[in-house]
């Protein structure tokens, strides 16, 4: 298969239906990949749990289960990296406006670490709004952080 | 495999076996139920053994904190048994690890009640 302008080459390009079954699906699906591709097993479990937030944060918040729109999943692989693209067909969400899971007041709150746990666990977490409609998420993990430079 | 419950009692401490994945559906929403059950009948002196949960995302952690305050709010105190190195990594990582009271022997978990 022969790699994009970055050297990454594409692994897998599917749609999911907008239902929590597809963030075990997901998971299997970019794990596999992350695991073929070299990566140690806690990053695995660290990529996995990534994936499957993301899925969650698509079907629930941005499709809200909505049995027509689709969860586009993309996974792509170079030497040094993995990334990982989630885009759901909803109406968008505000960075900006998540509470910060870590402050104080908010250690009890039952919600609200998905993000903060898909940051802490990949090496770049990027989400750009859809036209007309939808959010698109990108994770990157790298095989060696220290390695690589800097863009 | 989604979490499972199993109660049981050692005195008047409940000690419940967790076991499975603790996730958004059905997983998360087994524990809340189990918790919500036992708090109703009258428990307040629960411990929540987690060694052989193998799996918790941050809806399973939701729930823990869910099960924890509604224990709380109704007397009782929650605390928390044999936690794997993924769920230990997970509480310290969201700074829940302070929150919760901890422990890695039943014995000392049960005896801190008293």
């Amino acid at each position: 298969m022969a790699g994009n302008a970055n050297g990454e080459t594409t692994r897998v390009d599917t749609l999911l239906n907008s239902a929590l079954e597809s963030a075990d699906e997901a998971e299997r699906l970019v794990v596999n990949v992350a695991r073929e591709s070299g990566f140690v097993e806690e990053d695995l479990h660290q990529i996995g749990m990534a994936v499957r937030e993301s899925i969650v944060n698509a079907v629930v918040h941005g499709n809200r289960y909505h049995r027509r729109k689709k969860v586009h999943l993309s996974v792509l692989s170079a030497d040094d990296r993995l990334t990982v693209i989630v885009a759901d067909e909803g109406e968008g969400f505000d960075l900006s406006a998540l509470p910060d899971p870590l402050a104080e007041h908010n250690l009890l709150q039952q919600s609200g670490r998905g993000i903060f746990l898909i940051r802490t666990f990949m090496d770049d977490f990027q989400v750009r709004r859809l036209s007309p409609h939808g959010t698109e998420v990108k994770l990157v993990k790298l095989k060696h952080p220290s390695k690589v430079e800097e863009d | 495999m989604s979490a499972k419950l199993s109660p049981r009692q050692v005195g008047d401490v409940t000690v419940v076996d967790v076991s499975g994945r603790i996730t958004l559906g059905e997983g998360s929403s087994n524990l809340r139920d189990g918790i919500r059950t036992l708090v109703n009948d009258g428990h307040k002196k629960l411990v929540l053994n987690l060694a052989d949960v193998s799996y918790i995302d941050s809806s399973g952690i939701g729930e823990l904190v869910s099960a924890f305050t509604s224990v709380a709010n109704n007397g009782g105190h929650l605390k928390l048994l044999n936690l794997t190195k993924r769920v230990r990594d997970l509480l310290q990582i969201t700074k829940l690890y302070t929150v919760f009271d901890v422990y890695d022997s039943e014995t000392t978990a049960v005896r801190s009640f008293a």
